[in-house]
């Protein structure tokens, strides 16, 4: 099993498990000082591997601090928020601070949260590297200040390091980083380092301007897709229309003759054909005449499978929570709320399509350039098929143009179509393979399309008695090497956020059921929970309204084992003006939702006018335990925001015989600049350790929007996207 | 063939004249900063000035740029162009940062033409640029604060 479950992320549960890798990884250094140039700057088109690569910290003879980060940056502002953790401690000056990405290396870089593996997801980056990374910096401090206590002969606690100089006052001596980086570097690494108390944090929680928007704004910041190595072929696959056809065969003449066309391979997923640019690769793809084998492919359209886990849902599952007697309880309630809920297949859609660059080197090893999520699987995935050890295929991580999950293939799928690329080319030049728009959103890894039955019974007070939910969809870990991980059949990621409801609900029982089918399935941004979060936050709404209680009070009521859940939640609807007169047309709805063990509370505001529905204004309230970079939160919050507002409104992905409909921006939609709502975020003052905020804000969106719609028309909306009928206009 | 001003420098590109300008600047003159996004004007991460005014690159054949002045986010300057991106850093507005680079010419468009937009104004200059990351409410505060500066 390569990664460990982490279906319900306990604190107290991660902390042991984090002490113990991170034990061992506290042998050896953190820190690696030396005369060696700075790290490969984002913006520069070289890409040295770190020289020490148990390193996360190096400094340079020109005072540069490099953090090497060894996570990907997908836009969640992870290399300025794990830089911030080291440069905090170490005392450096925010200005002197670059970073690198770190190489595939699992047993340096792993994500402790997981395990021997080193990979970004589960919102984990920030919270597995909080410890490990304050070490890193105040072992590297430690270990100037020593180096400089020996050469100016002074004692080590009279010296001060502050914003990246390092002083002693009595002697009046004073220098930089760089000029002690050499000989701390002979030094002893100290192995538990005093870390600073929160008082005497200058970066963490205050204001750190990100690392990477520079680049970024001026069109400098690289991304696998600007990598050109020389004489590189662009590669583009001619891939099956429908999921499980195989190629049949395939006249290449045509395309053969464009001019820029150097050659055209089959491979396992399909043809491909390699050129000279890009165009000429989309004319040769073009051009090209495939035969496909569709006797054993998925032609089954989006209604068929719905209605096929419409009656699923209706049979006994595998249970996947269990308190009390649900069935029993339900017999005795005074009212039974029942609902079905259909929620569907989404794509990830990132603005910049898939695509990746490997060459073989001269030393018959593999160099590939991309932006890998999973990096210990996309190396072992392409070493498999090139026939080498995982060590032999050097991972250069560059910038990704959003992910949302879908770079953390557990098939590494294209990375690994990359490597039969250039494997069955004979090698010969290094390739880009680039997928359009067109390929990125046909070839599925969808969020699973679900369907929910829920029965819901309150007792005379109208509150909760009995939660029944029959949860079916395909799981995302069946089929993959990660099927270990599921447990009793039930497949954490179909169910997390439904299992454990913060609410006090005396008898509950949930089922899954594993539905099959042949659409690629893959975890998309807060994975389980965003689905699961919306029918359990609509459904307590529900229960609000039946009990004849406003929702919030409600709530808060069966809040009172979950403070967390309910203090963010009193926030939400205070800075919301709950319960505040409205105009006509106009509603609010609020939810809460923990995942990733961070806990947020939205409050929307809609209108309906002669346009339609808007949502107008999102009132959010986060406790992520110490908030690493307070801005970079509130940039998370309103971008999941951004990000999930179209599902609501319209996004789907659906099937016809098999084949996806929607495969580009004209028809599946994300919102717009017109559409967003003003974002209002408040950060709770927190003590305990952070978890990560890239995907916790998007769960309760949908359900406060849903509920705002309600209160604003009476109209209940449990699928989604909302049903146009409701929306108007849009 | 076609004979091209990146820039200010001039280019002469032996390539279709029927490939979209977004490939001839990516694959052949390594102007890598203009993003391909959806490849059919849906998107907006290929914008570019054409003659000061914004197209979209990837469908823009390189035959109809001839003669014209071709900028990309590489070689954008004056005024307005540092008010933007000065705002844009104030503002942190990149996540992921690939639509970033369409999002400032089409910004830099808006603000050439209407140095005081509204936000109505913004919607329909900033409606066709998708930022898949949500940074639209830090883009039309940056544009605000941008229109502020250059008075």
């Amino acid at each position: 099993m390569l990664f460990k479950p982490l279906p319900s992320p306990s604190r107290r549960r991660f902390l042991q498990g984090g002490a113990a890798v991170g034990g061992a990884l506290v042998i050896g250094t953190f820190a690696h000082f030396g005369r060696d140039k700075a790290a490969a700057s984002p913006q520069s088109r070289r890409f040295d591997p770190p020289t020490a690569p148990n390193a996360f910290v190096r400094i340079a003879a020109d005072d540069t601090v490099t953090v090497i980060v060894k996570h990907l940056d997908m836009g969640q502002g992870i290399a300025t928020g794990l830089s911030t953790i080291v440069a905090d401690e170490l005392d450096a000056d925010w200005p002197q601070v670059r970073f690198a990405f770190a190489p595939a290396d699992a047993k340096l870089y792993n994500n402790l949260a997981w395990g021997p593996a080193q990979g970004t997801g589960q919102s984990t980056a920030i919270a597995n590297s909080w410890i490990q990374l304050r070490k890193a910096g105040a072992a590297a401090r430690a270990m100037l200040v020593a180096a400089a206590a020996a050469e100016w002969d002074v004692p080590a606690e009279e010296i001060v390091v502050a914003r990246g100089m390092i002083r002693h006052e009595a002697s009046g001596r004073a220098s930089g980083f760089g000029a002690f980086a050499e000989k701390a570097s002979a030094l002893p690494v100290p192995q538990e380092p005093s870390l600073k108390s929160p008082g005497q944090w200058t970066l963490i929680g205050k204001h750190a301007p990100r690392i990477d928007t520079a680049d970024k704004h001026a069109g400098r910041a690289l991304y696998s897709g600007d990598i050109r190595r020389p004489g590189m072929l662009i590669a583009m696959v001619a891939h099956p229309p429908r999921f499980g056809a195989r190629l049949r065969g395939f006249d290449d003449a045509a395309t053969r003759a464009v001019p820029g066309v150097v050659d055209v391979v089959a491979i396992p997923t399909g043809v491909a054909v390699l050129a000279r640019d890009t165009w000429s690769a989309m004319k040769g793809r073009d051009a090209l005449d495939v035969t496909w084998d569709e006797s054993r492919a998925e032609t089954r359209s989006t209604e068929d499978l719905l209605a096929e886990y419409r009656a699923m849902a209706k049979t006994r599952g595998v249970t996947a929570s269990r308190k009390g007697d649900a069935a029993g309880a339900m017999g005795r309630a005074a009212q039974v709320i029942e609902a079905e809920y259909d929620l569907p297949h989404l794509a990830h859609a990132a603005m910049e399509p898939l695509n990746v660059v490997i060459e073989r080197r001269a030393d018959g090893g593999y160099e590939a350039w991309g932006a890998f999520q999973l990096p210990t699987i996309d190396q072992a995935s392409a070493a498999a098929i090139l026939g080498v050890t995982p060590d032999r295929v050097a991972l250069n991580t560059v910038f990704s143009g959003g992910s949302f999950g879908r770079r953390a293939s557990p098939q590494a799928d294209w990375f690994s179509e990359a490597a039969h690329i250039l494997k069955a080319s004979g090698e010969r030049a290094p390739i880009r393979l680039v997928w359009t728009r067109e390929d990125d959103m046909r070839a599925g890894h969808f969020r699973p399309l679900v369907h929910h039955r829920v029965r819901l019974g309150l007792d005379a007070q109208g509150l909760p008695l009995a939660w029944e939910q029959s949860i079916v969809g395909k799981s995302i870990l069946i089929g993959t090497p990660f099927e270990a991980l599921i447990i009793n059949g039930v497949d954490a990621s179909s169910v997390e956020g439904a299992t454990e409801p913060p609410y006090a609900i005396p008898n509950l029982r949930v089922e899954a059921h594993n539905a099959r089918d042949q659409v690629p399935v893959l975890w998309w941004r807060s994975v389980g929970h965003s689905h699961t979060a919306h029918v359990l936050e609509t459904m307590i709404d529900e229960a609000a309204f039946a009990a004849g209680e406003d929702p919030v009070a409600y709530r808060l009521k069966l809040l009172a084992e979950a403070p967390r859940e309910a203090a963010v939640l009193r926030v939400a609807a205070e800075q919301a003006g709950w319960g505040a007169a409205m105009p006509e047309g106009h509603g609010r709805g609020v939810a809460v939702h923990r995942s990733f063990g961070s806990c947020v509370a939205m409050a929307a505001e809609v209108s309906f006018g002669a346009e339609g529905m808007r949502v107008r204004r999102i009132v959010a309230a986060v406790d992520c335990g110490v908030a690493v970079n307070p801005d970079n939160i509130r940039a998370q919050v309103e971008g999941s925001v951004g990000f999930a507002l179209a599902t609501v409104l319209r996004e789907k992905v659906t099937l016809r015989d098999g084949i996806v409909q929607e495969t580009n921006f004209d028809a599946y939609r994300p919102t717009r600049i017109s559409e967003m709502p003003v974002v209002e975020t408040h950060i709770l003052a927190s003590a305990e350790e952070p978890t990560g905020m890239g995907e916790p804000a998007v769960p309760p969106l949908a359900p406060a929007i849903c509920n705002a719609i309600f209160a604003a028309t009476g109209k209940r909306v449990r699928s989604l996207p909302v049903d146009p009928a409701i929306l108007g206009g849009v | 063939m076609p004979d091209l001003t990146i820039n200010g420098t001039k280019h002469d590109l032996d390539v279709d004249p029927d490939m979209p300008l977004l490939w001839v600047l990516r694959d052949h003159v390594d102007l890598t900063g203009t993003k391909f996004g959806c490849g059919i004007a849906q998107c907006g991460a290929c914008t570019i000035h054409l003659d000061g005014t914004p197209v979209l690159a990837c469908v823009t054949p390189v035959a109809a740029a001839e003669g014209a002045r071709i900028t990309t986010i590489e070689g954008v300057a004056g005024p307005v162009a540092d008010a933007v991106r000065e705002a844009w850093a104030a503002r942190e507005v990149a996540q992921c940062g690939y639509c970033q680079p369409g999002q400032i010419m089409a910004a830099i468009s808006l603000l050439t033409e209407n140095p005081h937009p509204n936000d109505a104004d913004i919607d329909a200059a900033m409606e066709g640029n998708i930022c898949r990351c949500g940074t639209y409410q830090r883009i039309r505060a940056a544009i605000h604060d941008a229109a502020a500066k250059l008075g």
